[in-house]
């Protein structure tokens, strides 16, 4: 018994990503033909030449049916994969699995969503059938509940906290307006975001990530075959998920300081890529900063900051383009966007840019020796959570 | 000995300053404040809330049957009685009946239950509107009282059924049709003059009925919604003006149905030993009915008082009040407003839902919220004993206050709360301004209506602040 992974046995070859925004004039099947034909494209395949599918969306539709439909795949496997908002790096799972598995030779994962046509602001849940007792709170309101948590725990003064999540913001709306794909590209300081009026505890607007449309996707094959295709792929290392049980809101020893799945998930993705110290090894990663407070308490969990200590390393710049270990160099879903089914695989689709050195010059870091990417994927909320890890390299071993 | 066991009575947390009223629209209003019913609050919960604090008064006391008596019942057709039945967690055995609809449900409900046989507890509960100016929405309140009605072999009897007198005349001095946002009075002069036969009728059968004399009484509650007629009539009956029980007009208001039984409990509250309180209650004729009270009474400990319940009030603004009526329509968060709850979700976990019933696992102890069949702690199935926490106090652990979410009043409060002796739920909180929230805090559960969808209101329960007798602004 144990978590193993796939470490080295499945490459990416090949990652599309459509822009981020209010489309207005697209479709769920557009962003869907228009991710597909980005992706075949980067991985230089056609649709024929792939086996089997791996379809991502949260709330815009259900079945494989969704896929197969506006694309016209005949005749191949298409699987609807659903699991909140790390439901796109859950897509990519089974793709990369069945890969591994040798069932398929390529197979292909994408993630779309269609927010905007609902006709409110933010992300709404499918209504099931309950009891009516379920808390109804927005996720924004379920995530301000780590700010005062966490300055009672650490002793930090709530206005310096809060001061602390809005430069995460800052950062990722820097990071953004150099992305062309991004839903907000304007830069905003953390002096702006702190004037603005609280919706939710003490998080404004500008804290929550942006709700757009959009579609990514990812091509893969067995390591050993990677070089068929491109010259320079991208090797899984490590592929983690953590569902929770909801004991955060069950449990009174729960904080609200810590993301458990979070950190359990970094935990089994480390043993499987083999890493040992993320701060060195890791150059770059993608977290699910859905609200500035997780990107904060997420820097703890995935081992890149000391417990308490993230709030300093934040107004350190550590996490920066320049800094230390550069986080959500595309924007995040902050300043890129929030297309529920496609956020994993939009994370991923920065990893393949930056580790391989096609990010645009304005972004672009300096890696030095260290090869390995993350990408991290939440849903849910601050105690009651899905949660993925995902780690890849440039290089085998 | 047949009689009143114990009372316990719910007066709202907000409170309207009726100078509000004329200072909005230059008219209507008056002094004091009048209570007033959140926007979570209606005749139901109010009703359980009474009817909990009773039964904690009351110790431990069998209820045989729970009848409610309502003028502004939450639901017609289906029965509201059996919410309350389901928030005080009584046995399938025990009846529940509404016996609402008209103002003199109130006083007739208990003069049956002291009458009949077995141990009742009667519920009455009422939320009094009126049009923006008019007397009755200056001079209504909004409450609940219950009285646990039964023999000494029962419980311990604190007063005792005496007598009681009855005159009943076809008067078409109030009237209202089933939905309309108004009661309709007749020319005032008219009941005060038709009353006052009718008063003095039942006062005489009543006191008959007991073998007493007017100067036996020792406190007279003398109630009705025609309040010309109560007043000019009260002199009339010939018992000393520091015999007469406070109507409350100054704070809470008349509670319409549930008025004679709150001044009841407040007399109560402040009688001794063998001493008689008279109730006279004018509605479409009269009801009188004498109890006096036993040596048990000095004995007879009370936890939420009429008085404290009054001064623990905190203000509500009188735009606010309006909104929560429906008399102004403010602009709701532009978010999807909640689904109905499903009716057969809802039956499988009424205890949950109604009562409060949680699980306990019995090997790790640990307490589930709502309730669950394997253990968040060891893992153990289906070894769990139900746990009821609606009476356990709890702390807040967190909080937030979430301005985006649909509610019928937004913002919404909400905490993490950590109930005593184990257990933690996320709840709404209610009765409390957002900025006087804090990590630490004491709350305890209450039963609110979280909103009504497709018509079907959603019961559940939220948790408020511990209060002492503390008056808190919050707007």
């Amino acid at each position: 018994m144990g978590s193993r992974g796939i470490k080295d046995q499945v490459a990416i070859i090949g990652v599309g990503c459509t822009p981020f925004a209010e489309h207005w004039d697209s479709s769920l099947d557009d962003l869907i033909i228009d991710g597909a034909q980005a992706t075949y494209a980067s991985a230089g395949v056609t649709q024929d030449d792939i086996d089997a599918f791996w379809f991502g969306t949260s709330q815009s539709a259900a079945s494989g049916l969704a896929m197969g439909g506006p694309l016209k795949i005949h005749g191949k496997p298409i699987t609807r994969v659903e699991n909140y908002c790390a439901t796109g790096s859950e897509a990519m799972r089974q793709a990369a699995y069945a890969v591994a598995s040798g069932a398929y030779d390529l197979a292909m994962t994408l993630g779309a969503e269609k927010v905007k046509d609902g006709g409110y602001q933010g992300l709404n849940a499918f209504p099931i059938p309950t009891d009516g007792t379920q808390r109804t709170l927005t996720a924004a309101a379920m995530f301000s509940l780590i700010l005062p948590a966490y300055a009672a725990k650490y002793s930090i003064d709530e206005d310096d906290l809060r001061y602390a999540v809005a430069k995460i913001a800052e950062k990722n709306h820097y990071n953004g307006a150099r992305n062309p794909l991004a839903q907000f590209r304007r830069e905003t300081s953390a002096e702006q975001i702190c004037r603005m009026a609280a919706v939710a505890g003490r998080l404004s607007v500008f804290d929550c990530a942006g709700v757009a449309d959009g579609a990514a996707g990812a091509i893969m094959c067995r390591a050993e075959d990677a070089h068929k295709y491109c010259d320079d792929p991208l090797y899984i290392k490590a592929l983690s998920c953590v569902a929770g049980t909801g004991a955060g809101s069950l449990d009174p020893d729960y904080d609200y300081t810590t993301l458990n799945e979070s950190k359990w998930a970094a935990d089994d993705a480390y043993s499987q890529a083999g890493v040992t110290d993320p701060r060195t090894e890791i150059a770059m990663a993608e977290v699910h900063d859905c609200f500035t407070p997780t990107e904060l308490v997420l820097m703890e969990d995935l081992g890149f900051s000391d417990r308490g200590e993230a709030y300093r390393d934040v107004l350190d710049g550590a996490f920066a383009l320049d800094g230390r270990l550069p986080v959500n160099t595309d924007g995040g879903l902050k300043s890129f966007g929030h297309p529920v089914g496609a956020s994993g695989l939009r994370m991923l689709y920065e990893v393949w840019l930056q580790l391989r050195g096609a990010a645009p010059d304005d972004r672009k870091i300096t890696a030095g020796d260290r090869t390995l990417g993350l990408t991290h994927n939440l849903g849910g909320y601050p105690g009651e959570m899905v949660s993925f890890v995902g780690i890849y390299g440039t290089e085998l071993g | 000995m047949r009689g009143i066991i114990a009372a316990g009575v719910h007066v709202p947390h907000h409170r309207l300053d009726r100078s509000e009223i004329a200072a909005l629209f230059g008219k209507g209003g008056g002094r004091g404040t009048r209570s007033v019913a959140s926007y979570d609050e209606d005749t139901t919960t109010m009703g359980a809330e009474a009817a909990r604090n009773a039964l904690r008064n009351a110790g431990d006391v069998t209820v045989d049957s729970l009848w409610f008596a309502t003028s502004t019942p939450a639901y017609l057709e289906k029965t509201n009685a059996t919410a309350i039945h389901a928030a005080l967690r009584l046995a399938p055995s025990v009846g529940a009946l509404d016996m609402g609809g008209a103002l003199r449900s109130g006083i007739g409900t208990l003069r049956t239950a002291l009458t009949g046989l077995g141990t009742i507890l009667v519920v009455s509960s009422d939320i009094r509107d009126g049009m923006a100016t008019s007397s009755d929405e200056a001079a209504g309140g909004d409450g609940a009282a219950a009285l646990l009605v039964g023999d000494d072999t029962a419980g311990t009897v604190i007063a005792e059924y005496v007598g009681s007198g009855v005159a009943t005349d076809e008067i078409l001095e109030r009237w209202r049709i089933p939905g309309a946002p108004r009661s309709r009075v007749w020319e005032e002069r008219f009941g005060e003059v038709a009353y006052a036969p009718l008063i003095q009728e039942a006062f005489a059968a009543a006191l008959a009925d007991a073998g007493i004399s007017t100067d036996d009484v020792d406190h007279l509650a003398l109630t009705g919604m025609h309040s010309r007629a109560v007043q000019r009539n009260r002199a009339r009956l010939g018992v000393a003006t520091d015999k007469i029980v406070d109507d409350l007009a100054g704070t809470v208001g008349n509670t319409g149905t549930a008025h004679c039984a709150l001044m009841l409990a407040s007399a109560l509250e402040a009688a001794g030993p063998n001493e008689v309180i008279m109730l006279v209650v004018l509605a479409d004729g009269v009801e009188a009915v004498v109890l006096r009270t036993t040596e048990a009474i000095v004995d007879h400990d009370v936890s939420s008082t009429v008085s404290a319940q009054i001064a623990a009030g905190g203000s509500v603004s009188y735009g606010k009040y309006l909104s929560w009526r429906q008399m102004v329509a403010v602009e709701p968060p532009n978010r999807p407003a909640p689904n109905r709850p499903s009716a057969s979700a809802a039956h499988r976990r009424g205890a949950w839902k109604f009562g409060f019933v949680g699980t306990r696992d019995r090997s790790s102890q640990m307490i589930h919220l709502p309730p669950a069949r394997v253990s968040e702690k060891g893992g153990a199935v289906d070894d769990m004993e139900p746990v009821a926490l609606a009476d356990t106090e709890g702390t807040i652990a967190s909080f937030t206050v979430d301005k985006l979410v649909y509610s019928p009043s937004p913002p919404v409060v909400f905490a993490v709360v950590d109930f005593d002796g184990g257990g933690r739920a996320p709840l709404e909180l209610t009765d409390v301004a957002a900025h006087e929230v804090e990590v630490g805090q004491r709350v305890e559960p209450t039963f609110r209506r979280l909103y009504t969808s497709d018509e079907i209101h959603n019961y559940f329960w939220k948790a408020r602040p511990v209060r002492s007798a503390d008056p808190t602004r919050e707007d």
